[in-house]
């Protein structure tokens, strides 16, 4: 494996009125598998149609209708398991979870209690360069999304639209690894973003395809590490479960009001009732789900409708040989490959496409300068206008081009910057805006050289004082610059300064 | 295992199947019978026998990752007590 060593982060530790307390975290992270149709029916799973325009009889559970599997939700269930280190296990099996809801039509949900698909695996959070937490992961099951309900179309009524009905999802379960809220928002980041390069799941949290319950409990400092040793949950506090959160901010929001909510219920001398909660981003607060207490007993058992999912190994192999270079092995490799900084990798791994961007840029370039650009001058142009990478105007092919007049000194550093904007604005080509805007580099002394002395000519009592006080050259090389309509070559105007000014 | 009525009326609930509180006590005899039927069972001793989960050795059918369905949202709605505007119409249900 890779060595990637690190240090532990510390907990995240509140100070109560009867001494410090720390926070235990565990996620279950449902992610929407990246898949054509449903895992068990044969209707579409693309996002905003018309109300019950993708609905199969199997996913409005009209009576006699049969599920048949979906092979290559399965697929990315194993990718998804193989991109985080797990475990695959070659036969599993369904359960169905009982509870009754509007938008869940069949009255259960077909999931994995029992036999999941993918067993223990783990993830490594990087909180900053050289610090980070290995996350274990207890299971990654597949089932099924339930329904949309649209509870404001109507004073007395609401609305139900089965689209998300039946579509596969992967519920991702994490080990109570995570010892602070900054550290959950950087799991759920780290999770999408392995994700993302797996092309298991789009990520996209707007659109609720990826979605966390988030387990919280509280204890004394000593106590996670005896839970650690032993493995014995009774070392922790009572967790509670906050349900279905789509933003980092709400998720790292509602751990600091939860946990402040239980330390002071025990510090009044009371108990934490486990429970399932709700975050209400507008008040910042957490609050009961009482309604879903009754429905805790789902009564699981095993679905009569599906045989076990038994796959090959030999299978599971070929989907392993198909992973692609994941986030941590390419972060690695920047770093050891272009000599950049842990930091400026993370940026340029953050997301597969930046990172495919940058390489196709630094290809037979110098690396670090290609960075530079990609991150500084690309990024922070897009980042301006809202866009990401997939919508840069800038081809690699084109930034590159810059990168190569740069290095062959056909243009300045700051005239690059000219160049590029010209290119992000038009799409015009760099080596033909440089060509035809005659923005090349004067690299010829001689017109340097006349260009220093119409100055020095012009302004006799700036000699003066530049003889007196050696900093004023540079205002010299500013006007030679100015005249040359910044083309010339900024080192040789240096030089010849200096050389005319007797410095 | 004994089921008593509290568990039965409690399992009803959950079924959201309306029994009355004078039919509870046969309801919960009935889940009694049927346990102790099944309890039965726990006297074999199947200590390394694979569970049979079919009759005959079928492997798990399997589907293409393809869109053969959809577009129908008539027919979905048709048996539907209440629908507007393309949705189911239920009685109010808010967390």
């Amino acid at each position: 494996m890779l060595d990637l060593t690190y240090e532990t982060p510390k907990p995240k530790v509140i100070a109560g009125a009867t001494g410090d307390w720390e926070l235990v975290i565990g996620l279950e992270v449902h992610a929407q598998v990246a898949s054509k149709a449903k895992l068990f029916s044969g209707a579409s799973t693309q996002f905003g149609a018309e109300p019950n325009s993708n609905v199969a009889f199997v996913d409005a559970a009209m009576p006699g209708m049969l599920p048949v599997i979906n092979e290559f939700c399965v697929a990315q269930a194993v990718r998804t398991g193989l991109g985080l280190q797990a475990e695959i296990n070659l036969v599993s099996a369904f359960d169905r979870k009982n509870y009754f809801y509007p938008d869940l039509p069949q009255g259960y949900q077909i999931s994995q209690l029992y036999h999941p698909i993918v067993g223990e695996g783990e993830v490594l959070v990087s909180m900053a360069p050289g610090v980070a937490r290995k996350v274990r992961i207890e299971r990654i099951h597949l089932e099924q999304d339930a329904g949309k309900s649209i509870h404001d179309m109507d004073p007395h009524m609401s609305f139900v639209d089965l689209n998300r009905t039946g579509v596969a999802l992967m519920e991702i379960v994490s080990r109570p690894d995570i010892r602070g809220p900054e550290e959950a928002a950087a799991y759920v980041v780290k999770l999408r973003q392995i994700l993302r390069y797996l092309g298991t799941c789009d990520g996209n949290m707007q659109n609720g395809n990826l979605r966390a319950d988030v387990n919280v409990s509280v204890c004394r400092p000593g106590d996670y590490e005896k839970y650690q040793e032993t493995q014995d949950f009774s070392h922790l506090g009572t967790r509670c479960e906050i349900k279905n959160m789509n933003s980092m901010r709400f998720i790292q929001q509602a751990i600091e009001y939860e946990a402040r909510r239980q330390i002071a219920i025990l510090e009044d001398g009371g108990a934490i009732d486990q429970e399932t909660r709700l975050y209400d981003p507008d008040k910042g607060e957490t609050r009961s789900m009482r309604s879903k207490e009754e429905a805790h007993d789902y009564r699981y058992f095993p679905c009569p409708d599906l045989l076990p999912l038994e796959i090959e190994q030999a299978w599971v192999d070929d989907i392993e040989a198909s992973l692609p270079e994941l986030p941590d092995a390419k972060l690695v490799r920047f770093v050891a490959d272009y000599g950049m900084t842990e930091y400026d990798a993370g940026v340029l791994t953050a997301d597969v496409e930046s990172a495919a961007y940058f390489e196709e840029v630094a290809r037979g370039r110098d690396g670090k300068l290609a960075a530079n650009w990609v991150i500084n001058e690309l990024f922070g142009r897009l980042k301006k206008e809202d866009h990401d990478i997939t919508e840069s105007p800038v081809t690699a092919a084109q930034l590159g081009q810059i990168i190569d007049l740069i290095s062959a000194d056909t243009i300045s550093g700051k005239i690059a910057k000219d160049v590029f904007e010209i290119t992000y604005t038009t799409g015009r080509d760099p080596e033909e805006v440089v060509e035809n805007e005659g923005m090349k580099q004067v690299t010829d002394t001689g017109a340097i050289e006349a260009a220093v002395d119409q100055v020095i000519a012009d302004n006799p009592a700036q000699v003066e004082k530049a003889k007196e006080n050696p900093k004023l050259a540079g205002w010299f090389v500013g006007q030679v610059m100015k005249a040359t309509g910044g083309k010339a070559n900024p080192k040789a105007v240096n030089q010849l300064v200096a050389q005319k000014l007797g410095l | 295992m004994s089921i008593d009525i509290e568990t039965a009326r409690r399992v009803a609930k959950l079924a959201r199947i309306k029994v009355e509180d004078d039919d509870l006590p046969a309801l919960a005899g009935e889940f009694n019978a049927i346990l102790g039927f099944v309890e039965q069972l726990n006297e074999v001793d199947v200590e390394g026998v694979e569970p049979m989960t079919s009759v005959t050795p079928m492997r798990l059918k399997r589907r293409e990752d393809v869109v053969t369905e959809g577009d129908q949202a008539d027919k979905v709605l048709a048996n539907a007590p209440d629908a507007r505007e393309g949705f189911f119409a239920v009685p109010k249900v808010v967390e």
